[in-house]
């Protein structure tokens, strides 16, 4: 039985692999490598196992299941699976940091230290690996009015469904590309909630493009659920296609979409609530926060952590699995995360090399048959240029500093090299999402503005707390000696025994220099 | 906004936002209670005062911050609600824990 913490104080001082996020490779690498005999630590910022596909899995009815079709219901088994391992886990613990050990940690014996706060309660974890299984975020839509309240994200509305059994009371509008948009469709269809349209901004040259990889798709296992999906929600709901603008208007909320088609003509769709998404890009910040290199990824037009063939990252003792590696969807994120739990179990000396061969090679052939046809589904869905760098200058670029993308772009036009030195101009990306919601529209639209590969220009550069983080827990936090007098000069003890600096009363400490 | 669908009943949780006395269910997180309780706006930017209302849902784009007990800056989507939590609108810049 997986053990639970809610502390960090009650948390081991170290584990053999520490991962960090519960949806489905995370949860699969966490029973993969205990399995093995690591002592494993799997954290999630959370309330509840299950990432973003299986959202809420754990306390799911019947109802919400066959709302949420059958792809969801096989949460149950991996969650179970998980749930009789030996793995500890946390739930509701923020990973803000992933280092090597640092050298003052007195007898630390791990190479890589863990920054959790957890309950209040911040600590810095030992671990001999870690695992970033992060996942996915939604890819940045910036049209003008997307920060309109009444303007959400499609996967929003969708983790309502899931975890509150909150489906959207008036009329709603859904707007952008992808598999997930039609799924929402569709589960939307299911809660007796479906949207008055679906706007469909996949540009219609992407079906050209993707043709050479259409025989491989159409033998994978997505092909008939996925034409099945576009078939049914066509046949519920009115999909508006060739679109080659958007724009939401309200005065303090969302009133209307108006839609601009390919051929110039304009439509206005009044509606209560408007639901965007192009797509997913890997959850990038702990991975760059880590010093994790990465690399642009030209077919997904995304950025994405580089990862050899066992998914080990340019950083010692740090893997990445799942879509947080690179967008592979849910069944191929399970297969990284058992690959990730080999690997470290190998690197370990828990296995033999004859195991890891053998396992390994039976994992990686299961990888590529998921895999197939995925090249056709990332060129389909590939998103618009125009919905990936606002063509309108009051579209707002940067949500959290309120910058346009007319700002972006006037700036980027001074010959601003990288996005680093934008936000020394602007402050994109400062803010408390951390460019989460900007970082690639800016590197996007500085690309352009130099006529350059995004490759060349780069991300945002990230450092620890991905998120903030209460000074207090920081400074709650045990700290050596040594640490103490590299920032203070000297170190504070009560006379009666030794404690951490600041909760010491003044009348009976000491101070060593 | 949202509706919730009949078919899910949990134990009901009170919690208040801006003084005005709420129900949730049990499970729900702060944002996900507002959205069900028709409140949309949850803060207003520091920049230039708009109102803004929860856009992700997971953790992601921070527009829904608000005052939990007295504490700014809580992310609403990621905070279940518990019983008798206080909770309010943010308004501008909070002074940021920061630790940068
Ligand atoms: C909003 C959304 C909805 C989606 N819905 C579907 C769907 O219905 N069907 C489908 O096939 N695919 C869906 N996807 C695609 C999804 O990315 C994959 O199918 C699958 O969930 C990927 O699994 P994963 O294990 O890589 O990551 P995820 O399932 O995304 O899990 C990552 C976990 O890491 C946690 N985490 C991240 N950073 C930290 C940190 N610093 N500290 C602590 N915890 C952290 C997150 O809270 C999350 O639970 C969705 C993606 C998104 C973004
Ligand atoms: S709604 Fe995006 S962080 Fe909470």
């Amino acid at each position: 039985m997986s053990e639970r913490f809610t502390s960090a104080s009650d948390l081991r001082r170290s584990y053999d692999l520490v991962i960090v996020g519960a949806g489905p490779a995370g949860l699969a690498a966490a029973a993969t490598a205990s399995g093995f005999g690591l002592s494993v630590l799997l954290a999630d910022e959370n309330g509840a196992p299950g990432g973003q596909i299986y959202r809420g899995i754990t306390r799911s009815s019947e109802a919400d299941r066959r709302r949420l079709g059958p792809d969801y219901a096989a949460g149950k088994k991996l969650s179970a699976a998980f749930a009789e391992s030996a793995a500890a886990y946390t739930l509701g613990a923020l990973v803000w940091s992933v280092a090597p050990t640092d050298e003052e940690t007195p007898d630390a014996d791990y190479p890589l230290e863990v920054g959790i706060s957890l309950g209040g309660v911040a600590r810095a974890i030992g671990a001999q690996r870690v695992l970033l299984a992060t996942g996915a975020i939604e890819r940045p839509f910036p049209i003008p009015g997307w920060t309109l309240p009444g303007v959400m994200s499609a996967g929003a509305a969708q983790i309502l469904l899931k975890t509150s059994a909150l489906a959207p009371s008036g009329r709603t509008v859904i707007a952008g590309s992808g598999p997930l948009l039609y799924l929402l469709a569709s589960q939307l269809i299911a809660a007796g909630a479906p949207p008055v349209a679906l706007v469909d901004t996949t540009p219609r040259k992407n079906w050209r493009v993707a043709l050479p990889d259409f025989p491989a798709f159409a033998m994978s296992s997505y092909a008939a659920k996925g034409l099945k999906l576009l078939f049914d929600v066509a046949k519920r709901i009115r999909v508006i296609r060739n679109v080659s603008a958007l724009e939401a208007v309200g005065g303090d909320k969302f009133e209307t979409l108006i839609v601009t088609r390919t051929n110039g003509t304009m439509e206005r769709i009044d509606a209560d609530l408007l639901l965007l998404h192009q797509g997913v890009a890997p959850n990038l910040n702990l991975s760059s926060a880590a010093g994790c290199a990465l690399e642009w990824d030209e077919k997904q037009a995304l950025f994405r952590p580089k990862r050899d063939e066992w998914l080990e990252s340019s950083e010692a003792g740090i893997s990445i699995a799942g879509d947080g590696g690179g967008i592979v969807g849910a069944q191929a994120s399970v297969i990284e995360g058992e690959i990730a739990g080999l690997v470290a179990a190998f690197r370990l000396s828990r296995i033999s090399k004859e195991m890891f061969a053998q396992r390994g090679a039976e994992l990686k052939k299961r990888l590529a048959s998921v895999l197939r046809g995925r090249a056709f589904l990332d060129r389909l869905f590939r998103p618009a240029d125009e919905f990936r760098v606002p063509q309108r200058d009051d579209a707002i670029v940067c949500r959290c500093e309120e910058v346009s993308a007319g700002r972006v772009r006037a700036t980027a036009a001074l010959g601003v090299q990288g996005p680093n030195q934008m936000k020394a101009f602007l402050r994109c990306g400062m803010g408390p999402c951390q460019g989460r919601l900007c970082g690639l529209t800016v590197s996007e639209m500085i690309a352009q503005a130099r006529g350059v590969s995004p490759a060349d220009v780069g991300y945002y550069r990230l450092r620890p707390p991905v998120k903030p983080v209460p000074l207090r827990e920081f400074a709650a936090m045990p700290q050596s000696d040594a640490a103490i007098t590299a920032v203070a000069g000297f170190v504070e003890r009560s006379v009666e025994k030794g404690s951490a600096a600041g909760s010491l009363e003044p009348d009976n400490r000491i101070v060593e220099r | 906004m949202y509706r919730r669908l009949p078919d899910r009943a949990r134990a009901l949780v009170r919690f208040t936002f801006d003084g005005e006395a709420l129900t949730a269910q049990e499970g729900d997180t702060v944002a996900a209670a507002l959205l069900a309780a028709g409140q949309l706006a949850t803060r207003h930017t520091p920049v230039s005062r708009a109102p803004r209302a929860p856009y992700c849902m997971m953790g992601v784009c921070f527009e829904c911050l608000v005052v939990i007990d007295g504490a700014p800056n809580r992310q609403g989507c990621l905070t279940p609600v518990v019983e008798g939590m206080r909770v309010e609108t943010q308004q501008g810049a909070a002074v940021f824990e920061d630790a940068e």
